[in-house]
């Protein structure tokens, strides 16, 4: 079965969430561009996007109308050549619209998952739960007779565990989309031990149309993504939790937050991405990661007290920043919550003290947003963590503490056989995390 | 016909912001002005510096397409909004794509000289912003012929400069040629810099050449252009008046801060043909040539001219087509600096259509302002010398891919 073939039945689950909503898109105009093309004309393709309610349904043709229309205006150059015979189509407001008729065309939405019946290929992207994910993927593959593959957005449960408790036979690989899908470049493409190979040049080839970056991941619980996040996270935990012998909790994770984002010159303080990700959302992968890891070591009752408390973060349907451990007013951190008082202490409060024991930020400490864009990123990181090094104060000291970590839980990675090389990690938090450098690098 | 039958003048020039991307008040998800403030800020510029709207015998707006970036039509009707001393006078609205300003002023100019006026308001507008891009070039694609719009690029005039740069480079070599595009780039800037009113004011880029030297890329935009290349989407007004002796006499303006019409060109060729040579601007050159020529004076006796650079390579054709480099040569003119505020041809010396700006309907009048405030040393941080031996001003503006073509000589009213 050709590339093209295997696009021409395609369902999406879980479309209508934060990744499927991203998956089912990127397909759909894949798909729609291949049926395009003079060769492939008069041939069907059908993109069915599968969820459980209609409400999440109508949301998502919302979001796809508007996000195909923005995609057909950047593709304009391309999309005049694709209806270069379609006389009737002059103007570029007349080939996006049609464009957009034609994407939103092939996508079914569905509550059914008999609509995946059909299918070639199967995206899945449904509750990060071992169990749930076995019992549709199993539901499918045996009432569908077309032997389909599967594509898992898993971030952290092994693709073999998948294979074998769906009885999939290797038709299965991961392909793990960063959030937003539509946006971030990275894709983690992790094969399991009897992933088949055609999945994954397929996969390969499926990512480039996509412009995506792959990094190949092995197949061990939370890959290079999580495995590098989640340890980062409890290291800002734990980090907090030592501060607090000297300082109020919620103003230890103050701190921590602030040397995480401004002196690490990274896109958001780890508490502020904890909070992004959604609190449930790391303690349920930090639960996946634990039984199937050596060790087992992976454990954060700091956070389980945040969601006992309803702390729990996440995003609006709109896509803003729901309070988390941090406060947030239009996407700004105002407070952070305090487990002592049962509500959030604002940063008027406490934000000068803090800043006050953290001492001056370094001088020339670059901002995230204009590092992110140099591309050489030794003139600016190795003259920053040279004066963190030699300044005693207490933010450079935990800046230069926490990189060091964030590099040794990189080269770890490494070691314990998830990442081939330390290179994969640095891409992974380049361009899934949007780090302006790698965790593996020469300026500590 | 050689000189006209008739003195007359143009006096009270005035431009406002032109506005889009660049100016640090622009915000495409702000509200922002539209065609009556352009309007009313320009007609009451000039109609101030006049003495005001009972000087007035008819006025003429230059607009290329409101009826599709506004929804609207019938422009003439406007007027008497800037001023209600203009309610009942004639009013007529002009049209020649990117031309239409420079027609505006020449309708002016005929009036005058049938003696039907002594005092004609002129303003050309334009207001780009309220599109996108995408959809702004279909409603620009107007400029080309209708029945070409198919088979053209979705950036449909990018696309059609950009064949001629792609033929000028194969003719006449491409790293040559793209240098000079830079130089002309860095010189549109460094003039937008100066002029507090340009969309490149703001610009505060280092190295400008470098970055102009960006490799064009033909899968998102053009093949042989890149986005510095282009001048861009703008919004703006500019107005000035065209007076006879006795209207300057009626509106009490010296003639040290008026300049004369001493001639101008005035050209059309066919909208359904191709260009007759892709690696030259052929109607530019006759209507330059016909308003030198009707002004019986050479290119040498020029001291500054504005030309049409709504593309980098539209500026350097456009060096070769006023007669001051050989076809092929324009490029190392450009390169040279001569065509810079300090070389010895300065053009363009309040940036053009890619440092001031692009308002279609308003860029033939923005010429013409500029060409009055240098030759009347109103310019200011802009102002150049004007050499004695040499005391004309050029203009040449150019609608759609060179099909509409207007050129005025002019000179300082006391010279």
């Amino acid at each position: 079965m050709t590339y093209e073939e295997r696009l021409q039945n395609v369902s999406v689950l879980g479309a209508a969430g934060k990744m499927g909503s991203g998956i089912i898109l990127l397909t759909a105009l894949e798909m729609a561009d291949l049926s395009l093309k003079p060769e492939h004309k008069g041939k069907t393709f059908v993109a069915n996007a599968i969820d459980v309610s209609h409400e999440a349904l109508a949301g998502l043709v919302k979001y796809l109308q508007t996000q195909v229309f923005k995609a057909a205006e950047k593709k304009m150059v391309q999309l005049r050549h694709f209806y270069s015979d379609r006389p009737e189509l002059i103007e570029n407001s007349h080939i996006v619209d049609e464009y957009v008729r034609h994407v939103l065309g092939l996508i079914r939405p569905s509550v059914r998952l008999e609509s995946a019946y059909d299918s070639l290929l199967v995206f899945e992207a449904i509750k990060e739960d071992p169990a749930v994910k076995n019992a549709v993927l199993s539901q499918i593959d045996r009432n569908n007779p077309n032997k389909p593959w599967y594509f898992t957005n898993t971030s952290s449960i092994p693709i073999s565990e998948l294979d074998e408790g769906a009885g999939l036979e290797g038709r299965i690989i991961g392909f793990h989309f960063y959030n937003p899908p539509a946006i971030q470049k990275l894709v983690e493409v992790i094969k399991g031990k009897h992933t088949l190979p055609e999945l994954g040049d397929f996969a390969l080839k499926y990512a480039k149309n996509m412009k995506k970056i792959t990094v190949p991941s092995n197949d061990i619980a939370g890959f290079i993504g999580n495995g590098h996040f989640m340890r980062d996270l409890l290291f800002g935990i734990s980090l907090a939790q030592r501060l607090s012998s000297e300082m109020p909790l919620h103003e230890a994770i103050f701190t921590v937050n602030k040397v995480t984002q401004d002196y690490l010159v990274r896109p958001m303080g780890i508490f502020q991405l904890m909070d992004y990700v959604g609190l449930d959302v790391c303690r349920y992968i930090l639960s996946v990661m634990n039984p199937r890891i050596a060790g087992g070591s992976l454990h954060a009752p700091l956070l389980e007290e945040f969601t006992a408390k309803g702390v729990k973060g996440g995003q609006h349907a709109d896509g803003s920043q729901k309070n988390g451990i941090l406060q947030y007013d239009k996407g700004k951190i105002t407070g952070v919550y305090c487990l002592t008082r049962d509500g959030y202490a604002h940063h008027n409060d406490f934000e000068e003290r803090c800043n006050q024991r953290l001492g001056a930020m370094p001088e020339g400490t670059p901002a995230w947003k204009n590092a992110v864009r140099v591309s050489d990123k030794d003139s600016l990181f190795k003259p920053h963590f040279e004066k963190m090094k030699n300044q005693d104060s207490l933010g450079a000291r935990l800046a230069v503490e926490y990189a060091s970590e964030s590099a040794r839980i990189a080269r770890q990675l490494v070691t314990d056989g998830v990442a081939n090389q330390v290179e994969d990690v640095n891409t992974v938090l380049l361009t899934g995390f949007f780090h302006a450098y790698g965790p593996v690098n020469e300026y500590l | 016909m050689n000189a006209l039958r008739k003195k007359v003048y143009l006096v009270a020039g005035y431009n406002t912001i032109s506005m889009g991307t660049g100016r640090k008040e622009f915000n495409p998800k702000k509200e922002r002005p539209g065609l009556e403030q352009y309007i009313t800020e320009a007609g009451q510029a000039t109609l101030k510096m006049i003495g005001g709207a009972d000087k007035v015998d008819e006025c003429v707006i230059g607009n290329f397409i409101a009826s599709r970036f506004n929804g609207q039509a019938n422009m003439a009707a406007f007027f008497p909004m800037i001023d209600p001393g203009l309610r009942y006078k004639p009013a007529t609205r002009v049209e020649g794509a990117c031309a239409t300003g420079s027609l505006a002023v020449l309708a002016g100019v005929k009036s005058v000289l049938a003696e039907t006026a002594d005092v004609v308001l002129v303003i050309g507008v334009e207001v780009q912003n309220t599109v996108k891009a995408i959809y702004g070039a279909d409603y620009l694609a107007a400029a080309g012929w209708a029945k070409d719009r198919k088979a053209g690029h979705a950036y449909f005039f990018p696309g059609q400069f950009s064949e001629r740069a792609g033929a000028y480079f194969e003719k006449y070599g491409r790293d040559r040629t793209r240098q000079a595009f830079a130089r002309w780039f860095r010189n549109a800037v460094e003039n937008a810099r100066l002029c507090p009113t340009a969309q490149e004011y703001h610009n505060t880029a280092a190295e400008l050449e470098k970055l102009a030297l960006m490799e064009p890329n033909g899968k998102v935009f053009v093949d042989h252009l890149n986005v510095f290349d282009c001048s861009k989407v703008s919004d703006g007004a500019s107005a000035i008046a065209v007076v006879s002796e006795e209207g300057l006499k009626r509106i009490g303006i010296p003639l040290s801060e008026a300049v004369e019409v001493v001639s101008f060109g005035h050209v059309e060729e066919d909208i359904t043909k191709p260009p007759v040579d892709r690696t030259a601007l052929t109607t530019f050159a006759a209507a330059a040539r016909q308003a030198l020529d009707r002004a019986g004076i050479s290119i040498h006796q020029v001291a500054t001219a504005e030309v049409h650079d709504c593309f980098t390579i539209a500026g350097i054709m456009a060096v070769e087509a006023i007669g001051l480099a050989e076809a092929g040569k324009g490029p190392d003119f450009v390169s040279a600096g001569h065509t810079a505020r300090d070389g010895k041809f300065p053009i363009n010396t309040t940036g053009g259509l890619i440092g001031w700006g692009h308002p279609t309907g308003g860029t033939g009048v923005h010429m013409a302002v500029t060409l009055w405030e240098q030759l009347t040393a109103k310019a200011g941080d802009n102002q150049i010398t004007i050499p004695p031996d040499r005391p004309y001003g050029l203009s040449v503006n150019m609608g759609g891919d060179d099909k509409t073509l207007v050129a005025f000589v002019i000179k300082s009213a006391t010279a």
